[in-house]
C-alpha cells in the first residue's frame, strides 16, 4: 500500500492527455457508467436465490450466467462494482480533506502545528498500513467501519506531506510575496495560487489512493476478514465461487478481471506516462 | 553506523507503542466485562462466577486507573511477556517462534527470487531503451502492478497447479509448497523493481564512463559486470526499503491465501476469532519484521555507496 511512487517533481510541461492516460480514462468512465447504472437498469436483486439456475453458464436468462446459489452475475458483479468504487472514493475523500487541509496549514503556519503533524505522520508510518486495518478490524470483523477508518488513517498521510512539500516551495516564491503585499488575504492566496499548481499532484495521489483502496478492501473480504457475503464484493466473490472453478471457471475470472481493469484504469490515469 | 539504525530504532519503539496501544483499547472496548470474560475462559461457566470475576479482577488489577494498567500491559511487552493465546491456550511466544520460521523461510524466498526475477528484467530493458525487452517488460509491470496479490495467487495455482498439474496449489512441509506463494509475492515485487533498475541501467548506460569504457574495447559483459552493476543498485536496493511494506502486507495475504502457517496466517486467524494477546503478538512480529527489514536494506545501501549522504 505504498504512493511513494509518485514523484514530487513534475516532468517538464508535456501534454496532459497521453495516449495511455487517455485509455485509462476512458476505462474509467466505462467502469464508473457500469457502476452507477448497471445496478439501475440490470432488474435483479444480486442476493435472491435461485437454485434453479444454480451456476448457469452465460447466456439464457442470466446474460453473464449465474453463481452456485442462482444469483445473476451481471446484477453482483453491477452491485461489486459500485460498492468498491463507491467505498474507494469515500475513503480517499476522507483522506484528501484534512490531508490536504493540514499540509497546507503546516507549510503557511509551521512551527509548533507542522512539528506535531509530523510527529503523528511518523508515528502511523511506522506500521505497514495493512496491519493497522487489521488490527482496527478485531474490534468489529466483517463491517466496513473499521476498514474505512484504517484506511483512510494511512492514506491521509501522503495527501499531507505532498501538500504539505508542494504548498512550501509555491509559498515561497516572489509572486506568493507580491500578493500579500498588494493586500490580498490568505484564503484568496491559497485558493487562487496555491491549489491550482498542486491540484495534478493531488488527482494523481487521488487515483493512486484509490487503486489501494480497492486491492485492500478486496483482499481483506477475500481473506474472510473484511465484508461478509452475501454482500456482493468482488473479492469474496472470487473465493465463494472458487470451489467451483472446475464447473464454471469463467465465474471465477469474472470478477477478477473486473478488479484488475478497475486498477488498470487508476494507474494509467494516474500517471502522464506509462513507467 | 549508528547513525544510520537510529531512526529504525526508534521506529522499531513506535511500533511497539501503536500496537500496544491498540489492542490495549481493544481489549477494553470488546463488549461485556474483561474480568469476567477472563474469568469465565479460566474456570468455564460457573455459579460462583461474579466471585471468581472479583477474584480476577483484584489479581490482575483490573481495578487499577486505565493509565497506570496501559503502562503496565507496554512493561509487559518490553518483558517479552505476550500472555497466552485465548484459543489455544499456548504461551504466545511459543505459537510465535514456530510461526516464525515458516514466515521467514516465505519472505527469504521471495527476496531471493525478485532480486533474480526484477534486476534482470530491467537490465534487460535499461541497457535497450524502447527495444522489444524494454516494452514487453513495461506491459508486465503494469499488468502485474494492477492484480491485487491474492488474484495473482490465484492465478498461479490455477495455471500451476490446476491446469499444468506441477506444482501444489497449498500445503507446508517440503519445498515445493513454497514455490507458488513466494513465486506470487516476488512478481509483485520485481513488477515495480523491474522498472527501477531499467531506469537506473538506462541512466548508467548515458554516462560518459559508460561510453569511454566500452570506446576502449571491453567485452560488453565486462562493461556490465563492472561498471553497470553496482552502480545501477543502489537505486534498486534503496527502493527495496520502500518495498518492505508490500512484502509484509503481501506475506499476510499470500499465506492466508495458501494455508501457509506463518505469522501473517495466524494474524489473520486471530483477528476473526478476537483473540486479542494473538493479535498483538503477531501485528508486533510484523511490525518489527518491517523495521529489520528496511533497517537490513538501509545497511546494504550503505555498504553500496559509502559517501556520505546530503540531506
Amino acid at each position: 500500500m505504498t504512493l511513494s511512487d509518485v514523484t514530487l517533481i513534475p516532468a517538464a510541461r508535456q501534454r496532459w492527455l497521453t495516449p495511455s492516460r487517455a485509455f485509462g480514462l476512458c476505462l474509467l468512465a466505462l467502469l464508473a457508467l457500469f457502476a452507477l447504472l448497471g445496478p439501475i437498469l440490470i432488474d435483479d436483486d444480486p442476493t435472491a436465490q435461485n437454485f434453479a439456475a444454480s451456476l448457469a453458464p452465460p447466456g439464457g436468462d442470466y446474460l453473464l450466467g449465474a453463481d452456485h446459489y442462482g444469483r445473476g452475475m451481471l446484477a453482483r458483479l453491477a452491485h461489486g462494482a459500485r460498492l468498491s468504487f463507491g467505498m474507494a472514493l469515500l475513503t480517499v475523500v476522507t483522506a484528501a480533506v484534512p490531508g490536504v487541509i493540514l499540509g497546507l496549514l503546516a507549510a503557511w503556519r509551521g512551527g509548533f502545528l507542522d512539528r506535531v503533524l509530523e510527529l503523528v505522520a511518523t508515528v502511523m508510518l511506522a506500521l505497514p498500513g495493512l496491519l493497522l486495518v487489521l488490527i482496527l478490524l478485531a474490534f468489529a470483523p466483517g463491517t466496513f467501519g473499521p476498514l474505512y477508518l484504517g484506511l483512510a488513517l494511512t492514506l491521509w498521510i501522503e495527501f499531507y506531506r505532498v501538500t504539505r512539500a508542494a504548498a512550501s516551495t509555491v509559498l515561497k516564491q516572489p509572486h506568493i510575496e507580491a500578493a500579500r503585499l498588494l493586500g490580498f488575504g490568505s484564503a484568496y492566496i491559497l485558493r487562487s495560487y496555491v491549489l491550482p499548481e498542486i491540484r495534478p499532484l493531488l488527482m494523481t495521489l487521488g487515483a493512486f489512493g484509490m487503486a489501494t483502496a480497492i486491492i485492500a478492501i478486496s483482499t481483506l473480504s477475500a481473506i474472510s476478514v473484511g465484508l461478509q457475503p452475501p454482500t456482493p464484493e468482488l473479492g469474496a466473490m472470487i473465493v465463494e465461487l472458487l470451489p467451483y472453478y472446475a464447473e464454471a471457471p469463467f465465474h471465477v475470472l469474472m470478477p477478477a478481471v473486473l478488479i484488475f481493469l478497475l486498477v488498470l484504469g487508476l494507474q494509467l490515469a494516474a500517471r502522464s506516462e506509462m513507467r | 553506523m549508528g547513525q544510520l539504525l537510529l531512526p529504525r530504532l526508534l521506529q522499531a519503539g513506535l511500533v511497539v507503542l501503536v500496537v500496544g496501544v491498540l489492542c490495549f483499547v481493544l481489549v477494553r472496548a470488546l463488549p461485556g466485562d474483561a474480568a469476567m470474560r477472563i474469568a469465565a475462559g479460566r474456570y468455564g461457566p460457573d455459579a460462583n462466577i461474579t466471585e471468581a470475576a472479583e477474584n480476577v479482577r483484584r489479581e490482575l488489577g483490573l481495578d487499577r486507573p486505565l493509565l497506570v494498567q496501559l503502562a503496565d500491559s507496554l512493561g509487559q511487552i518490553a518483558r517479552f511477556d505476550l500472555g497466552r493465546s485465548v484459543v489455544t491456550g499456548m504461551p504466545i511466544t511459543k505459537e510465535l517462534r514456530i510461526q516464525l520460521g515458516a514466515t521467514l523461510w516465505l519472505a527469504g524466498s521471495a527476496l531471493v527470487l525478485t532480486i533474480l526475477i526484477g534486476p534482470i528484467v530491467g537490465l534487460a530493458a535499461g541497457l535497450r531503451t524502447g527495444g522489444w525487452a524494454d516494452r514487453a517488460s513495461l506491459g508486465g509491470a503494469v499488468v502485474l502492478r494492477s492484480l491485487p496479490p491474492f488474484v495473482l495467487g490465484l492465478l498461479l495455482i490455477l495455471l500451476f497447479a490446476m491446469v499444468l498439474g506441477w506444482l501444489p496449489p497449498a500445503g507446508y512441509g517440503e519445498w515445493r509448497d513454497l514455490v507458488l506463494p513466494a513465486l506470487t509475492l516476488a512478481l509483485g515485487l520485481a513488477a515495480m523493481s523491474s522498472r527501477v533498475a531499467r531506469d537506473s541501467v538506462a541512466s548508467v548506460v548515458r554516462t560518459p564512463y559508460f561510453t569511454f569504457a566500452r570506446l576502449k574495447g571491453l567485452p560488453d559483459a565486462v562493461v556490465v559486470r563492472r561498471h553497470v552493476l553496482r552502480n545501477a543498485a543502489i537505486p534498486v536496493i534503496a527502493y527495496l526499503a520502500l518495498q518492505a511494506i508490500y512484502l509484509v502486507e503481501g506475506v499476510v495475504v499470500v499465506e492466508t491465501l495458501f494455508g501457509f502457517p506463518g505469522i501473517g496466517h495466524a494474524l489473520v486467524h486471530a483477528v476473526i476469532a478476537r483473540d486479542v494477546p494473538m493479535v498483538q503478538g503477531t501485528a508486533l512480529v510484523m511490525g518489527l519484521l518491517f523495521v529489520v527489514i528496511t533497517a537490513a536494506v538501509d545497511l546494504l545501501c550503505h555498504w553500496l555507496d559509502p559517501r556520505p549522504k546530503r540531506t
